[in-house]
């Protein structure tokens, strides 16, 4: 039995040699986009030597990583947005990162006091608006559900984890009855029913389907660099919405390390790179976000826009009503 | 009748069919948990919207799928027109396009600022009054144009299995020819026609990307929110274990409807097919409609993107999109041929050991098709990461060292996934096929002197042939586009031609990816060029 059993697992070993084993290496579970991290991974390996393996996913990484339980070979996670950053480590699927470099990169606010998650980039939720007509001196996202809207707005769907964001911190800004209030006033407001991605609004204004759109900062960094879309760019301001009270609603991507990580030396190492000044300058050169390292200054792009007030809320009080925001979502058929 | 099958082919008939029902066993199990308030919430909220549109979607699908194909498919069996060579096999192509793709191709055609506003010389998108593509309409018309083919291959099997003596017989009794049509041709393909109709309904069920695309609500909208959104698995596996009770309560009603009816033909295929001479507005018809499809469901969607593909090519081409390829082919190659054989085992299992118990194992086999991708995704890791810590809980137990996920993290996963999901597409034309196959050619074979391992070989095998390969390349075809379940499977470093893609259309920018769209249309013609072939030396003898 035992003469067989080794057999067998000789057989199993060679075979799971093929899954990605080598000596140095580091796993990585990526809900950010390839043609985004690869250029960066592909630097990591060349400096550290040490080879990632990624699996990208747009949706249900927790699952999995659940499911794989204690023999899950996932040693980093990368999110897009607070929504599932929050929920792997509710989800008890991250353990503690002890990195001064990573400490010394990050400020404080941008990650977790018991360091289990970690800020990479952040992005302005802003409202965009036709250049038919004067640039508003102040808007703000309360403004979205005033009648002077009727039939303006445009804006994905409301379950997309951005619009999910702003949900969640107009919960934590103005309460639940309120942010209802609100939900059905802009709801009331649309132009059509909530479709498309954030760029999709901005060629609707140009179109004249609306006058007004909720988008993410980036987006306009890159419509502006995209030959078909400059257009549609050149079609609108960028607002920062809420700059006379609590400021604009700032959402981020992170990082975790998985909770069985099995090379956690080199994912440590792969962290520390993801918040270096090399790493960070990516993040702000190639996509347009606002790098969370305040050694790394903002694309010149991104720098025109201006300085802005951010939403100085904690993220974990506002991700912390992200399943209320989902709720109202659905009780007021925002995207039916 | 029952035969004497030997013992390894009964127990292997059952333990393939709850290997591929435990996926949905784990999700029952998973639903049988209470879900708490939050059902009550989906309930008092949006949950009937979703119903609704689901409900009109699959008859939609359905309804639009039938009217597209049914004709098409009579008319490549029994006629003679011009260029049907051509179109036997052009009128397939449809299937080998992404519904994510076309989806995307015709917002990009008909939505405002398209070339069909700025052909039509409307101005701005205030008074384009052209109806909104991204609707529940929109949704029925694109999954019809890619899904028809389904219904049109087996009906068309249907149709040329089907012996010319009957029609000849209804003409004689008096029948005009639409009178034989829909009391003879039609009633004689119905279980065909009903599996067809069946893989659209579930197909339509099960799609995601697609209504997403177009923002349409459907019960899969509702199993990604509760399931994502609210962190419920359990909620999500309830509401899937609605979905998959409808669809099993909808085939067992078709099954049941025709309990008393029994259709055999004694077809050989060896038969001289005689093809009907159309003339005059009838043959300009048939013409038309034939291109249509062909047209709508394929060429205009593949100009585009060859369009695209010209435009951004520096952009988007990529010497990966070759080893891209090969992962595609090999997935889904390895996903078709255990699918026909499971299929063949199955059917022959159900069929030599007619009793009503021995129907179970094939039913079992096809309930992952009524499931959304994501989920089934989820019902898949269940059982496969339980083998896993099974094995190395026991390896830590011999002291041994270690495999890891063997089967969750491997490839492994990604067949087991489409096994699951596309079986029910293998049976199905297994299943119709044998089913025209007279039990007078089982007893003819037994009584001289055939085993029934030698009677599956020498009588069955070569006469559903063209059932099992319509079955293969369906399954072939599917794997290759199947998205969700891939995206979420898929082991480290592993790039499909669909991942590839869909990465693109997500971000609304498949301008980009057009090379591999192409690829990945293309890699699905092969197969379906050869199936016609095969169909047409058929024909010929």
């Amino acid at each position: 039995m035992k003469k067989l059993l080794s057999i067998a697992s000789a057989i199993a070993i060679s075979c799971s040699s093929l899954l990605a084993q080598a000596a140095e290496e580091v796993n990585v579970y990526s809900y950010r986009q390839p043609f985004l991290i690869e250029p960066m991974l592909k630097d990591f390996e060349e400096q550290t030597g040490v080879k990632v393996n990624v699996v990208f996913a747009k949706k249900g990484l927790e699952e999995r990583i659940e499911r794989e339980g204690k023999f899950s070979p996932a040693d980093v996670v990368l999110t897009s947005d607070m929504i599932s950053l929050f929920d792997l480590v509710d989800r008890k699927l991250v353990q503690p990162v002890n990195s001064k470099t990573i400490n010394e990169n990050i400020p404080a606010h941008l990650r977790d006091p018991n360091n289990q998650w970690y800020s990479l980039t952040m992005r302005v939720r802003n409202i965009y608006s036709s250049k038919r007509g004067e640039k508003p001196a102040d808007i703000n996202y309360e403004d979205l559900a005033s009648s002077e809207f009727k039939g303006k707005i445009c804006t994905r769907s409301g379950k997309h984890p951005y619009n999910i964001g702003l949900v969640a911190s107009m919960i934590a800004h103005k309460g639940e009855a309120e942010t209802k209030q609100w939900l059905e006033g802009v709801k009331a407001n649309l132009a059509r029913r909530p479709q498309g991605n954030d760029r999709a609004q901005v060629k609707a204004i140009k179109e004249g389907v609306c006058d007004v759109s909720l988008g993410n900062s980036y987006y306009f960094g890159k419509m502006m660099q995209n030959d078909d879309q400059k257009a549609w760019a050149d079609a609108v301001y960028i607002n920062f919405p809420n700059q006379k009270n609590f400021g604009s609603h700032v959402n981020i991507s992170g990082m975790v390390m998985a909770k069985y990580a099995p090379n956690k030396d080199n994912a440590l190492k792969l962290m520390e790179y993801l918040a270096s000044e090399e790493a960070q300058s990516i993040y702000a050169r190639d996509n347009m976000e606002y790098p969370v390292n305040p050694k790394v200054p903002v694309s010149d792009t991104v720098a025109a826009w201006g300085e802005f007030k951010a939403d100085p809320l904690p993220i974990s009080e506002i991700a912390a009503n992200r399943t209320k925001a989902q709720r109202l979502l659905d009780e007021v058929k925002f995207d039916l | 009748m029952n035969h004497n099958l030997p013992i390894y082919w009964r127990a292997g008939s059952w333990l393939l069919a709850l290997l591929l029902f435990s996926p949905v066993i784990a999700l029952i199990v998973e639903a049988l948990a209470p879900a708490g308030e939050l059902f009550d919430h989906l309930w008092n909220t949006v949950l009937t919207t979703y119903i609704a549109n689901s409900v009109l979607l699959i008859l939609g699908v359905g309804g639009l799928g039938a009217i597209l194909a049914i004709p098409a498919a009579w008319v490549m069996a029994n006629t003679r027109i011009p260029g049907r060579d051509q179109l036997q096999w052009l009128l397939v192509l449809p299937l080998a396009m992404p519904s994510y793709v076309i989806a995307y191709i015709y917002t990009d055609l008909l939505e405002f600022a398209g070339p069909v506003q700025r052909f039509t010389g409307w101005e701005s998108a205030a008074d384009y009054s052209f109806p909104e593509i991204r609707s529940l309409g929109g949704a029925i018309i694109v999954l019809a144009l890619v899904l028809y083919p389904y219904l049109y291959l087996l009906a068309r099997t249907a149709f040329l299995e089907q012996s010319k003596s009957q029609t000849l017989a209804s003409r004689l009794l008096g029948c005009s020819p639409l009178q034989s049509f829909f009391r003879v041709t039609l009633p004689m393909a119905r279980p065909a026609i009903i599996t067809g109709l069946a893989l659209m309904g579930m197909e339509a069920l099960g799609d995601f990307a697609t209504v997403s695309y177009f923002s349409v609500p459907t019960l899969t909208t509702a199993v990604y929110d509760t399931w994502l959104g609210y962190g419920s698995l359990n909620a999500a596996a309830k509401i899937s274990a609605m979905m998959l009770l409808v669809v099993m309560l909808l085939i067992s009603t078709e099954k049941y409807s025709r309990r008393k009816q029994q259709l055999y033909q004694k077809n050989t295929g060896q038969e001289q097919r005689e093809l009907v001479e159309l003339s005059g507005w009838s043959k300009w018809l048939a013409i038309g409609w034939c291109w249509m499809l062909v047209i709508l469901g394929f060429l205009l969607p593949s100009l585009v993107l060859v369009e695209y593909m010209i435009a951004y090519f520096d952009d988007s081409w990529s010497s990966e999109l070759f080893e891209y390829g090969l992962n595609s082919l090999m997935v889904s190659g390895s996903a078709a041929a255990a699918a026909c054989f499971i299929a063949l085992f199955l059917g022959v299992y159900q069929r030599l050991k007619s009793t009503s118990f021995s129907r179970i194992p094939a039913r079992l086999a096809s309930t992952g098709y009524a499931l959304p991708g994501n989920v089934l995704a989820i019902g898949v890791l269940i059982p496969l990461t339980l083998s896993d810590h099974l094995i190395n809980e026991l390896l830590i137990h011999w002291n041994q060292s270690t495999v890891g996920l063997i089967f969750s993290g491997s490839i492994i996963t990604l067949v087991f996934a489409y096994v699951v999901r596309f079986s029910a597409v293998a049976v199905g034309s297994v299943e119709s096929s044998l089913g025209r196959v007279s039990p007078s050619l089982d007893m003819a074979s037994r009584t001289l002197g055939c085993n029934p391992q030698e009677m599956v070989k020498r009588v069955h095998l070569p006469l559903i042939r063209k059932g099992m390969l319509a079955g293969l390349l369906l399954v072939f075809i599917e794997s290759m586009k199947e998205l969700p379940a891939t995206l979420l499977l898929r082991p480290f470093n592993f790039e499909t031609l669909a991942t590839w893609v869909f990465q693109y259309v997500s971000d609304e920018q498949l301008e980009y990816a057009a090379p591999a769209a192409l690829v990945l249309v293309l890699v699905g013609l092969i197969p379906l060029i050869m199936l016609n072939r095969s169909l047409e030396r058929q024909e010929q003898k």
